[in-house]
């Protein structure tokens, strides 16, 4: 058999990192193919070659067997090629048809026709089967209407091969179920549907086919989903060894140091309790979208809560801000290093002095020696490759601009629990290594350590308790002893009907 | 050749180099520049617009914006006048005065930090609101001081020099200290860097906004006490369009708009680059329109100037 689209030899290569090694597999015409693989597995990273966002290093890409060279999204486009990103790109303020005809309507003199857009569009909507009156304006759609619309943009385009990444993680259950419709007549129809998700009981339903990758290489394909087992496809998704680049070692565990009790926001509804001891690193694990960084950022006082109540060692934290936190020693390393980390356009000194100076600056004037040692003398223990102190932190590297964060906390005089959002997320190996080194040396002072991290391997190699959260609550915790890779993914996985029994929280 | 004519141009001293370049091509070229008269001339010139660069160089470099400083001044210098007038006491109506301005900026940093209004927008409204007041209060027309002794704020001198230029001089070592020396002053730059870091990594982001537009409000009415004495009375019209001059300034300064940047110098230097460009264009007796058309490409160049060392530094 032929396959209508085909990837042959794909690998992309980042500093530090292989995204992607070696991937070759087809799809034929009229099939719908599921693309699996944990966080970092290189889903995303062979969509965007798809799409044109970026180039392979070696390999390329087939469509009907003519090879495609995509420089850019404009190729894609040309070839017939769309991606259905998570982030919907249509502009709310415009009705459906002004959309989907965006860039092209139909226009006598630059005067468009408006009855022709709406019946134009209105007739191709009911050929696909989308049941939304064209004049209706984007905002006062669903996400499940918007995700059909951008669907429908894509068939509009006469699409050849579409792919859909993580469609129905916003939608509701009876939403998907439209959406699955309109897959399966695409389907009839003849496209190619490169379908991206984590839930397995979608794959089964929609999916002639699936591909799973792990650590950027192919793991397993399946041309057909005959006699395929969810067991089967967990296995495969997860089936690595843990090395022992953690380092992991044992501690004695102390008394409770964080209490979260009853905590609740606006983006996590539901109440949520856990603790963290004295000497504990505590692991946060969770696919995208599980609310991890949420529930840091609501513990931490980034976000105001609804309801609940954190404490440090006993004495309640006072409601939402940050300064009360740093000032009871709760600290948060964040996710997103970029926009909530680092200060742009300061030198590494302030970024490291921004929170610790309040210590030593009487009247609020600048100690400009003391800082400069400070600075230094973190640049020394924790080894920040930079020129020097006054170097601006956005030339320096992911790890060291982490190591900055670290430091920053570290000048603190008193910091009792650490929370780090992703600690290694985009930083080399070596760096890595450095990082949970110094996680366990704090550990081992007595502070309770908390890291959220998407990668099960990370959180399994490095914690003494994993958490896991799904749908915005803690599915469940397990201890190191306990710790099962395919327990954890399958307590992570929104449905969960196969997974094995699950330890809940006491 | 040009690598380093750039790296010049575009560093840190890039600014204080164009300026002495210029200062040294006018004070040879033009008559008359170079003496001390028209010196203090100038500098009486830029007292305004020196004033208010001193605050609004920390607005620009938390990335706020105040387009009510024009408004303020006119009005604050006005209050100053009336209350004067209504008290008897100068001292009294200059307190009111300050009083009345450090309000004003007070009420543009509540709105901006606390209700979350762009600061584009709060200061174009407060910026109208504050001119209508002063057109009402006064019904359009300039309010005379009873008690002449309010001329000497602005006639009397120290050592030869007027006292508005003593003045600015020492706000400007007062506000250099507190950008460079202080927590403030750090403050300020890292939320205008990156203002959810700063509020994460523990800095009151809210308190600092409101106490930035508070001080620029007080710096405002400062401006206006010495702009209400130097022309003898209150103007509901004075100062008018103060708000680009000041902004050009900084910018051409190499306070960045993007936020996080900023230097006193720099700002100093702007100011003096604007007051020059004014002096000369006097003294060669060209026609008062024209000094629109040199302000406006002074600022396009000003923000060209600020973009290219953005780019240069790798920052949008």
């Amino acid at each position: 058999m032929t396959h209508f689209l085909e990837f042959s030899n794909i690998s992309k290569g980042y500093p530090g990192v292989q995204a992607l090694s070696d991937i070759s597999f087809g799809i034929g015409k009229g099939r719908v193919h599921g693309l699996m693989g944990e966080n970092g597995a290189g889903k995303s990273t062979l969509i965007k070659i798809l799409s044109g966002d970026i180039r392979a290093d070696e390999g390329e890409i087939r469509i009907d067997g003519v090879a495609q060279h995509f420089h850019s999204t404009r190729d894609a486009f040309t070839a017939r090629v769309t991606v259905v990103h998570q982030e919907l790109q249509l502009v709310p303020e415009l009705t459906v048809a002004e959309n989907l005809r965006l860039g092209h309507f139909p226009a006598k003199a630059g005067i468009i026709s408006f009855r022709e857009l709406v019946a134009d569009v209105g007739s191709k909507l009911r050929d696909i089967g989308i049941d939304v009156d064209p004049r209706t304006k984007i905002a006062a759609l669903s996400i499940g209407e918007r995700q059909m619309i951008e669907i429908a943009k894509a068939v509009m385009l006469d699409a050849r091969v579409i792919a859909l990444d993580e469609p129905t993680s916003s939608l509701s259950s009876r939403e998907s179920e439209i959406l699955f419709k309109l897959i399966d007549r695409l389907r009839e129809q003849g496209k190619v549907i490169l379908y991206i998700s984590h839930r397995l009981d979608e794959i089964f339903r929609l999916c002639d086919g699936c591909t799973v990758l792990r650590d950027g290489r192919l793991a397993a394909h399946h041309a057909t989903m005959e006699g395929v087992t969810r067991d089967q496809i967990v296995s495969e998704m997860v089936g690595r060894e843990i090395s022992d680049i953690w380092g992991w070692r044992g501690r004695t565990i102390g008394d409770v140091r964080l209490e979260v009790a009853g905590l609740s926001g606006v983006r996590l509804p539901k109440p949520i309790r856990f603790e963290a001891r004295s000497g504990e690193i505590l692991g946060f694990f969770g696919l995208v979208g599980a609310g991890r960084s949420e529930l840091m950022r609501l513990v931490y006082g980034a976000d105001s809560r609804a309801a609940g109540s954190v404490s440090i060692d006993g004495r309640p934290v006072a409601a939402s801000d940050p300064r009360q936190s740093i000032r009871a020693g709760l600290v948060l390393c964040p996710e997103d290093r970029k926009f909530d980390g680092i200060v742009q356009g300061r030198s590494v000194s302030d970024n490291i002095a921004i929170s610790a100076r309040r210590h030593f600056s009487p009247f609020g004037i600048l100690n400009l020696g003391k800082e400069a040692e400070l600075a230094d003398g973190f640049i020394r223990s924790l080894r920040i490759r930079t020129p020097s102190r006054k170097q601006d932190i956005v030339n320096l590297s992911g790890g060291n601009q982490q190591k900055v964060i670290l430091a920053r906390w570290l000048a603190e005089t008193d910091v009792k629990v650490l929370i780090v959002d992703e600690p290694t997320r985009g930083i080399d190996v070596g760096a890595k290594a450095e990082i949970y080194e110094l996680l366990y040396s704090l550990a081992e002072k007595g502070l309770a350590i908390v890291v959220v991290s998407s990668e099960l391997p990370e959180v399994m190699g490095i914690s003494d308790r994993v958490a896991v959260m799904c749908g915005g609550s803690i599915a469940a915790t397990f201890d190191r002893s306990d710790f099962n890779e395919r327990a954890i993914l399958a307590a992570a996985l929104p449905d969960r009907s196969a997974a094995e029994p699950i330890q809940k929280v006491s | 050749m040009t690598g380093s004519l750039k790296r010049i141009l575009l560093g840190e001293q890039g600014l204080v180099v164009i300026f002495a370049i210029a200062f040294a091509v006018v004070s040879l070229t033009v008559p008359n520049f170079l003496t001390e008269r028209n010196m203090l001339g100038l500098l009486q010139s830029v007292v305004t617009i020196g004033i208010v660069a001193c605050t609004m160089m920390f607005c620009l470099a938390s990335r706020d914006f105040d387009l009510s400083v024009g408004s303020i001044v006119a009005f604050s210098g006005m209050v100053a006048v009336m209350a004067s007038n209504a008290t008897g006491s100068i001292p009294l109506g200059l307190l009111i005065a300050v009083g009345f301005g450090t309000f004003v900026g007070f009420v543009n940093g509540v709105v901006i930090a606390k209700l979350k209004i762009n600061a584009l927008i709060t200061t174009l409204a407060t910026m109208q609101i504050v001119r209508g007041l002063a057109l009402i209060s006064s019904d359009g027309r300039a309010v005379g001081i009873n008690d002449a002794s309010f001329y000497q704020l602005a006639l009397s001198k120290f050592l030869g020099v007027p006292t508005p230029i003593w003045v600015m001089g020492a706000l400007f070592v007062v506000f250099g200290f507190v950008l460079n020396r202080t927590v403030f002053g750090r403050n300020t730059l890292a939320i205008g860097g990156n203002p959810e870091a700063s509020r994460l990594a523990g800095v009151n982001v809210d308190w600092m906004r409101i106490w930035i537009f508070t001080l620029q409000g007080l710096v405002c009415a400062i401006a206006g006490i010495l702009l209400a004495s130097r022309i003898t009375s209150g103007q509901p019209n004075a100062a008018t369009g103060l708000e680009l001059s000041v902004i050009s300034a900084c910018v051409l300064g190499g306070v960045s708009l993007a936020g996080g940047r900023a230097a006193i110098t720099g700002v100093i230097v702007g100011v003096l680059i604007l007051g020059i460009a004014e002096n000369v264009m006097n003294l060669l007796n060209i026609q008062a329109f024209y000094q629109y058309v040199v302000r406006g490409l002074i600022l396009l160049l000003a923000v060209l100037l600020d973009n290219l060392r953005s780019r240069s530094l790798g920052r949008r």
